[in-house]
């Protein structure tokens, strides 16, 4: 097969396999099967696409011209390529997750759940080989659709008010902000291709840009950069299996990666560096980072916890964007793959107690580490990676995020991030150490209770192994990173 | 018989009416109705092809040259738009063979049918003609037939829409032919063309502004432009499904086509923009409109009610485009004129379908509607979306362009209004959208509702199809709708 051909077929795969799903809808066995069966082909072919692009092979294929100035087209670049092999590689195990927990749980509509999943996989596919910006804004909606009836899966009243402010919120910001840029954008440049020095450069007076930049950051709600992030706690309603991938993972990498896509192919880092806008913008971001893991303390429910802390550190690979040198992007294209190892595997410890105990506050998980010694196990080693510190990968990330502060001159950047890890490391870690060293409650003598089903425990050892493995092997996501300026 | 194509065009449909009438069977008057709207629907497109290929096409009436004959005269801005009036017509009349029987006696059914060819010619007639009184008597012909069709109505209120619609036609009307007196008054013609070439020369006098007021007024009456809409939401919500989706797509666009030819055609872009300064007083209407008539669609219980408010929106969108006066925003005026068309056509038409089970298009009585009727319902979706100007739906296009036609000129916030709006559309489609998904049916007669029958879902997908084609391929209208706009710029200089 030509190289485009499998660009085609990696974004086409999902989606057919959201139709196979329909089709076995009332086979479960069956569905369960082919929905994994999927990942593990896009995965495999996802990987492909790594090996020319180290030779330096580079395409772009268009697969519609919608009006004589829009396409809609794909190529591979390392940032996307990156981006994609994590949401792929994730999705299988999720995929292996959903089937102990939804069954687990006796979740219903089990087969829309699960078609509705892979075609939020295709979208993030397609944001992640678009080749141009409206690609990525129409693949970007599709994921904000097809995530709604995950989001209203229970179909209960609650569900459906958080349904309404998660589209609400991220139709808001997309079209009032984002949109308005990208078609902005047109207008100063003549064209959306994503280019290695950026298109702006030059277009427009400084004070244009900066409002440029400002629509872009806020316009991107899925990046959750307050005040735009209530939707994210909103999205918390939903199973675990689709917090886990599509709420830690899939969708709020689409909107850092989207952010740090205009900032190196849009703006290009040069121009960016320089703008007006981007100092104060980077403390706006900062006070995120602050503030989210602040509102992280006050969550006495364990995946609202998570949700505040995704929503500190999603912008974590924001301020890597708008720091705009070579190290913060090394950074924050890293932060996207370790973040999305560590917090999966925290999500999935989240719902394994969940389905094996019924708790979902902090206050009422003491003592539950002896019976579920494995899951409190991996939390551990999730929050590992989210804090940054050995032996799980967020290290790295962190590293370079601090080196890309001081080379931009910003040291109290740097003590920013500092205090937001010494922060998360208090709130993350709360939830083991009770689990461990507090006395269990009475109430749960003779309940039973034992450690989740064991595709869940699965996997978590997954998850929490390649944090680990990425610690002691990082090179592979530094190469692909460095070659996003080498090309 | 190729050469006379544009006179066809009309008498054709003009000729059927009668045969309607004479036959008085409602079935055969139905075949006739379909036949006849294909037939236009296939001389249209011969007529663009033609027009791609020679320019504008020039046809003088029984022989006599203009401007003493009345000339009919085609170029790709009428191209475009008899495409798409036909268009719409020959989808709309299979469609009212089912509707039709059980929205409107059937003693009356043949009287429909004439009335609707009537009306589709008195339109077609409008955008082919050359000679501005004849504008007048085309536009005559398809308002009375079109106020009778909205009488048609099984709803009493159907009666006092009418009425009204005719009242405010009738000033509209009017104001039309004083204008048009006015002219012949200072020239002696009436050809479009010998207009043009006249009017420049005459030394500055008052007439000739207050006739451009008369015309412009009357017609922007007659395409409901803001404050002169108060006939339109009656109209459109009580006439019967059929009459709704056709004149919804069709009558109001016809309106802004003349518009177009009053401005560019025959006083010029100059006369019309820089000295009579048509964009200043547009933009503001304009942007009310849109602005305040979504905020009211919101908050309407009637569906069919709502989608006429966000007509009403969708007119000033296209108004936006045309006041702007640049080739980019003509461009968005035009292909919104025709993208909007096909999106409230397939949208009324879905709702069709829902009255002829329900009887009833209520926000309350369309619960939980998603399961009765998926195709139905699948096809309001598309046209919402469409609506709305979700990426690949032709709604996406036209506001891409209208919005770049405002950044050219600098105006960032109408731009940022047009998106704001887009999200108005947003709330207004998904209160429909929840309670058709997300809620329980809570009608008794839950077994009797099922899914409409083939004769309705058929045109209704047809045009959901168009409306998700001209969003994925929208080379064609972006080019057509682009070198109409040109075409008209570059009329006056």
């Amino acid at each position: 097969m030509t190289y485009p051909q499998i660009l085609c077929l990696i974004v086409a795969i999902p989606f057919m396999g959201a139709g196979l799903i329909l089709l076995a809808g009332k086979y479960h066995n069956l569905r369960d099967t082919l929905s994994l069966l999927v990942a593990m082909v896009l995965c495999g072919t996802v990987y492909q696409l790594i090996e020319p692009l180290r030779q330096g092979n580079s395409t772009q294929v268009t697969l519609l011209e919608v009006t004589p100035s829009l396409s809609l087209g794909l190529s591979v670049e390392p940032l996307g390529l990156l981006f994609a092999l994590v949401a792929s590689f994730l999705w299988i195990v999720t995929g292996l997750y959903a089937i102990g927990y939804m069954r687990g749980h006796h979740e219903k509509n089990q087969t829309r759940f699960f078609a509705c999943f892979a075609i939020a996989i295709g979208g993030a596919m397609g944001v992640s080989f678009s080749s141009n910006l409206f690609t990525l804004f129409a693949f970007y909606e599709l994921l904000t659709l097809c995530t709604f009836p995950l989001v209203t899966h229970h179909g209960t009243d609650e569900a459906k008010k958080a349904g309404r402010i998660y589209l609400g919120i991220l139709l808001a910001t997309s079209v009032g902000l984002q949109l308005f840029a990208i078609i902005w954008t047109w207008n100063l440049a003549g064209t959306l291709d994503f280019r290695p020095d950026g298109i702006l450069a030059g277009t427009a007076s400084d004070r244009v840009l900066s409002i440029l930049i400002v629509l872009f950051v806020f316009g991107v709600g899925k990046a959750a950069v307050m005040p735009f992030h209530r939707w994210l706690p909103a999205a918390m309603v939903a199973p675990t299996p689709v917090s886990a991938l599509l709420h830690a993972v899939a969708v709020v990498k689409v909107g850092v990666f989207t952010i740090l896509k205009v900032a190196i192919y849009i703006f290009g880092l040069d121009t960016l560096a320089q703008l007006g806008s981007t100092p104060w913008l980077r403390w706006v971001v900062a006070a995120t980072i602050i503030l989210g893991s602040l509102v992280a303390f006050t969550k006495d429910n364990l995946k609202a916890r998570l949700a505040y802390s995704t929503i500190s550190q999603l912008s974590y690979i924001v301020l890597a964007a708008l720091l705009a040198n070579e190290f913060a992007i090394i950074g924050g294209g890293m932060h996207i793959a370790m973040h999305a190892f560590g917090k999966i595997t925290l999500f999935f410890a989240a719902g394994s107690v969940l389905v094996a105990s019924h708790k979902t506050n902090i206050s009422d998980m003491k003592g539950l580490g002896r019976r579920m010694p494995l899951t409190f196990a991996a939390f551990f080693v999730g929050s590992l990676s989210i804090i940054g510190v050995p032996p799980a990968g967020g290290a790295w990330s962190k590293w370079f995020l601090g080196l890309g502060t001081l080379e931009a001159g910003e040291q109290g950047l740097l003590a920013v991030l500092m205090v937001s890890s010494l922060l998360s490391l208090v709130y993350l870690l709360e939830v083991p150490i009770r689990a461990f060293f507090s006395p269990p409650e009475s109430d749960q003598e003779g309940t039973g209770i034992q450690e989740a089903p064991w595709p869940c425990l699965l996997a978590m050892g997954i998850s929490s192994g390649m944090t680990v493995g990425l610690f002691l092997f990082p090179d592979f996501l530094y190469e692909m990173m460095t070659m996003v300026f080498s090309t | 018989m190729m050469n006379h194509l544009p006179v066809l065009q009309v008498i054709i449909p003009l000729l059927a009416a009668p045969l309607c009438v004479i036959v008085r069977n409602g079935q055969i008057a139905g075949v006739i109705a379909v036949a006849s709207s294909w037939v236009s629907l296939w001389m249209a497109w011969k007529i663009f092809q033609l027009v791609q290929v020679a320019g504008t096409i020039s046809y003088n009436l029984g022989g006599w040259m203009a401007p003493i004959g009345i000339e009919y005269r085609i170029d790709t801005l009428a191209a475009f738009v008899l495409i798409l009036v036909t268009l719409v017509g020959a989808v709309v009349t299979p469609y009212a063979i089912t509707s039709v029987k059980k929205e409107i006696d059937e003693s009356k059914e043949a009287l429909f049918y004439a009335a609707f060819l009537l009306c589709l010619s008195g339109l077609l007639g409008i955008v082919v003609t050359g000679d501005i009184f004849n504008v007048f008597v085309f536009l005559e012909i398809s308002s009375l037939s079109a106020y009778a069709l909205i009488a048609l109505g099984k709803d009493r209120r159907a009666l006092i829409a009418a009425y009204q619609y005719l009242i405010m036609g009738s000033v509209g009307a009017t104001f039309i032919v004083i204008g048009i007196g006015m002219l012949y008054v200072m020239t002696g013609s009436l050809n479009m063309a010998d207009l043009a070439i006249l009017l420049p020369q005459l030394p500055s006098n008052r007439i000739i502004p207050v006739a451009f007021a008369f015309l412009t007024i009357g017609v922007c009456l007659k395409l409901a432009l803001f404050p002169l809409h108060v006939w339109l939401p009656n109209a459109y919500a009580y006439a019967p499904s059929a009459v709704t989706a056709f004149i919804a797509s069709t009558a109001t666009k016809v309106a802004i086509y003349m518009l177009l030819r009053i401005c560019f055609t025959i006083f010029g872009p100059d006369f019309s923009f820089v000295k009579m300064q048509l964009g200043a007083i547009l933009l503001p209407l304009s942007v009310i409109a849109i602005f305040s008539m979504s905020l009211v669609a919101i908050f309407q219980t009637n569906v069919k009610r709502m989608l006429a408010y966000s007509s009403l929106a969708q007119i000033g969108y296209i108004v936006l485009g045309i006041s702007l006066f640049t080739n980019t925003g003509l461009t968005a005026g035009i292909l919104h004129l025709f993208n909007h068309a096909v999106i409230k056509g397939s949208l009324f038409m879905a709702l069709g379908c829902v009255m002829y089970r329900l009887n009833s298009v209520d926000l309350e009585s369309m619960r939980g509607l998603g399961r009765k009727m998926p195709l139905t319902m699948g096809a309001f979706l598309v046209g919402g979306f469409s609506l709305i100007g979700v990426p690949f739906t032709a709604g996406f296009i036209s506001k891409w362009y209208l919005i770049q036609g405002a950044l050219e000129k600098g105006l960032w916030p109408v731009a940022l209004l047009v998106l704001m709006t887009s999200l108005m559309a947003v709330v207004y489609i998904w209160r429909v959208v929840e309670s058709v998904y997300f809620s329980e049916f809570n009608g008794s007669d839950a077994d009797e509702i099922t899914e409409a029958p083939l004769g309705l879902l058929l045109p209704t997908w047809v045009l959901a199809i168009l409306c998700l084609y001209f969003g994925v391929n929208g080379t064609f209208t972006a080019l057509a709708a682009s070198s109409a706009a040109a075409n008209l710029m570059g009329a006056g200089s």
